[in-house]
């Protein structure tokens, strides 16, 4: 209809070719073995480089989204607007002392943080951020993210148990027990995705977007799994309303209570890559990740989209939902534990399997919106 | 390829943690005393061991929660070829997640839920 208003502008809308740097190091490694190893240090460098700004830069945006909730200003003093205060902040976290507990497990409190970098660091080199902006394109991307994310809440489990302190330790229980149970309706919620597209692969899940969003396209399912997706996925980054396993007030810090330094700052460094990480997958997976916003058989509006480059539609939605977080987070109250999980026992995880079986009802009887 | 830059990042990550200590190393303080490293308590002097027993209620949900995980190692490879099998795919996962649910039914009486 919008075709015959608007005339035929553009006739079909440009296909995406996913060219990833594991394809272009594969690639050069048959020509110029040195291009390619060029390509793997431009990989580790550019995705190291990433981590750390994007660390501080989440900080900083956290910091002042905050501040403007509550009507004040936030960091105002170091550069212009404040920029400069997480830079000064990560300069006196390296100059800090790193006191190690006497009563400490000192071996699995030395190795605690490495675990959670370790999980953030896999989990950031799958995003696929545009067409040709990812590291590798793992063909179980969607079960490899699952699993990785569960392998940095076992950093945060060794970090609370080896610290030999009861805060720590009560709050890595809480974080342990807050992660197995949501896990369960982000798994729920990314079987919906997978229904839908009929991949695993992240880059395949965009491509499946290329006439609209999932979550317009399957009705109200799509809807249901986004949000259910959503507050799983805050829980496990163990963000306010579900911050109980920091939970200042009682626990002082929860698991990092014994730690400083620049060991501490590589805990809060991979909560922040996580909270990006979990944005970015939603993202992916239930707004089109890179994809523009297309509406299946509007050639001319969807080419007048496609002239918006996809990394830009990328940072936009990961941004919106970065925000999205941060508002909840300053809006509403913490949860006690036990109101935490009658959220997730009693009310997510039936609403997750009767949104599973919606899903599944919808795929057979193709009533989803332009279905092949 | 794919799995070679999968084992390069963690290597990464290990030079990451790694590097930053090292600077740390050089660059910080370090004074240990007998005070400063005593377990963090607000002030009070720490009373009895840390690594006690604790709340049942933990393991009660970690149970519930290998039901439920194991479960989605099932449902993964089931979603991904949903397409060519349709209607008998979906009886057969629903009799099989009906079977499951009977469980949480089952802890609900229970009352295992009740956080206590």
């Amino acid at each position: 209809m919008l075709d015959f208003l608007f005339g035929q502008l553009v006739a079909t809308h440009a296909t995406f070719d996913v060219v990833t740097l594991s394809d272009r190091t594969t690639q050069a490694l048959a020509e110029d073995p040195w291009l390619a190893a060029g390509y793997a240090l431009l990989g580790l460098a550019g995705v190291g480089g990433f981590l750390s700004l994007l660390g501080m830069a989440l900080i900083y945006v956290e910091r002042k989204v905050a501040a403007h909730f509550q009507c004040r200003l936030g960091p105002m003093r170091v550069g212009w607007h404040g920029m400069l205060q997480s830079v000064a902040d990560a300069i006196k976290l390296l100059l800090k002392e790193d006191i190690i507990p006497d009563r400490a497990d000192r071996v699995l409190f030395l190795i605690a943080p490495v675990f959670s970098i370790i999980a953030t660091t896999l989990g950031l080199i799958l995003i696929p951020m545009s067409p040709s902006l990812q590291v590798v394109d793992l063909n179980i991307g969607v079960i490899f993210i699952s699993a990785v994310s569960s392998f940095g809440v076992l950093g945060i489990l060794l970090a609370g148990w080896s610290s030999n302190n009861k805060w720590s330790l009560l709050g890595a229980m809480r974080a342990g027990a807050q992660f197995i149970s949501y896990e369960i309706s982000v798994t729920l919620s990314l079987l919906v995705v997978t229904l839908f597209a009929g991949s695993l692969q992240l880059s395949e899940i965009v491509q499946s977007q290329q006439d609209g969003w999932w979550i317009w396209r399957g009705h109200i399912v799509g809807l249901v799994a986004f949000f259910v997706f959503l507050i799983a996925s805050t829980a496990e980054l163990n963000r306010p309303p579900f911050d109980l396993p920091e939970a200042e007030s009682e626990l002082t810090g929860g698991f990092h209570t014994e730690y400083s330094g620049l060991r501490f700052s590589f805990f809060f460094l991979a909560e922040f890559i996580n909270m990006f990480i979990a944005s970015a997958l939603a993202a992916t997976l239930f707004l089109g990740g890179w994809m523009p916003f297309h509406i299946g058989g509007l050639h001319t509006f969807n080419g007048l989209m496609d002239l918006i480059p996809p990394g830009l539609w990328f940072a936009g939605k990961t941004t919106f939902i970065i925000f999205l977080i941060m508002w909840v987070r300053w809006t509403f109250p913490r949860l006690r534990v036990d109101q935490l999980m009658r959220l997730e026992w009693k009310f997510l995880l039936p609403v997750g399997f009767i949104n599973l079986f919606a899903a599944a009802t919808l795929v057979i009887t193709k009533l989803y919106f332009f279905p092949w | 390829m794919d799995y070679f830059f999968v084992a390069l990042f963690v290597g990464m990550a290990f030079a990451l943690v790694g590097g930053g200590l090292a600077i740390s190393y050089l660059v910080a303080p370090n004074r240990p005393n007998k005070v400063k490293s005593q377990p963090y308590e607000c002030g009070e002097h720490t009373v009895g061991p840390s690594w006690v027993h604790f709340n049942v209620g933990y393991y009660l949900f970690a149970l519930l929660f290998l039901v439920f995980d194991v479960e989605a190692a099932f449902l993964y490879p089931w979603a991904l070829v949903f397409r060519e099998f349709g209607l008998i795919a979906l009886f057969e996962v629903g009799i099989f997640i009906v079977i499951l649910l009977f469980a949480l039914v089952y802890a609900w009486k229970k009352g295992v839920l009740e956080w206590v």
